[in-house]
């Protein structure tokens, strides 16, 4: 049988996160052993919100080679994103450290798929929300068009009462300053343009005992 | 824009169980054709819909996306998702990705018809 034509585009898959070289710190034992988890596996509401941006007219190719080995540069300075000093790459997991409040949560994701055009990553136990984050460039009319696309259930009941109250305008802000900064890379200033879809509004409440994983809990248990 | 390169048609395997049988990439673009497959398949009560996917010749993560809202638009309506015909690869994406754990994945078309 013919191999498939996006064989070397995914990950292989893992039961467990492990954490390696420069990343593996204090913030790195947050996400060690963890578990990916997709939409499916979370508590909250599950939406799909969409970031748009022109980054003006480098190939896609170009945007998402520039994306994927500076991804750290672009997201604001108040998160810090660890990546493998390679950046982005297939299997790789990136550490996340951000400040919620008082106290700085720790986490991380999985990138799970990697093409010419487009990346995604996979977030694991504790993350504030399950799901996937696909990034993307594409042509349209002779300009680029740059997409973030997040899937996501918040994971617990705390992160869903969180993103209602300002954990999701939190989210907007990252990805407004993630998508500007790359547009500025490639001198344009265009605006970011959002959708946002409920795909479902039905809480999964089998999956409250995702609490017990919550980095944001945890963090704050610590102090 | 690119277009989907991707063809589906709707079977009916007995009255509440449909097939579509997809040919080509799963991706965003493919969007509005496994929506209105989806449709087709989904009335005159429905229980299962059996996805096919013995001639699927790739799929992103924007596919394995358009798969989990395709799974709770058929979770919405009370009824299972099933799929047969993966390769080896695609069973490991979708093992990958955890849908595995939503959508039964059958080897063939009778065994996934014995899901209903």
């Amino acid at each position: 049988m013919a191999e498939a034509k996006d064989s070397g585009n995914w990950a292989e898959p893992v039961e467990r996160l492990h954490v390696e070289g420069p990343t593996s710190g204090k913030a790195g034992r947050a996400v060690e052993g963890r578990r990916p988890v997709s939409p499916l596996n979370g508590f909250g509401q599950m939406w799909q919100k969409t970031y748009r941006v022109d980054v003006g007219r480098p190939s896609p190719e170009e945007v998402i080679r520039t994306w994927k080995t500076n991804f750290g540069e672009f997201w604001p300075s108040y998160n810090r994103f660890y990546a493998p000093l390679a950046g982005v790459q297939l299997g790789e997991v990136a550490v996340i450290q951000g400040d919620v409040g008082p106290v700085t949560l720790s986490t991380g994701v999985r990138v799970i798929y990697s093409d010419s055009t487009s990346f995604a990553f996979m977030t694991p136990e504790g993350h504030p929300f399950a799901g996937f984050i696909t990034f993307s460039a594409r042509r349209e009319e002779e300009r680029c068009q740059a997409e973030v696309q997040l899937l996501i259930r918040a994971s617990d009941p705390i992160s869903e009462v969180g993103f209602m109250l300002g954990g999701s305008k939190k989210e907007d802000e990252i990805w407004d300053h993630t998508l500007k900064s790359l547009a500025a890379r490639f001198g344009s200033s265009a605006s970011v343009t959002k959708e946002v879809v409920l795909i479902d509004r039905r809480r999964q409440w089998r999956n409250w005992k995702n609490l017990w994983k919550s980095a944001a809990l945890r963090a704050r248990l610590r102090g | 824009m690119p277009s989907a390169q991707v063809e589906m048609s709707v079977r009916v395997a007995t009255p509440d169980v449909k097939i579509i049988d997809i040919k080509g990439e799963i991706t965003a673009y493919a969007e509005p054709i496994l929506m209105e497959s989806y449709s087709q398949a989904s009335g005159g009560g429905c229980r299962l819909v059996v996805l096919n996917f013995t001639d699927l010749d790739y799929m992103n993560s924007s596919g394995i996306g358009l798969l989990v809202t395709l799974l709770i638009r058929a979770q919405r309506n009370g009824q299972k998702l099933a799929a047969f015909g993966l390769t080896e690869h695609y069973r490991q994406i979708l093992n990958l990705t955890r849908l595995d754990e939503a959508i039964g994945v059958f080897a063939d078309e009778a065994s996934a018809l014995g899901a209903a």
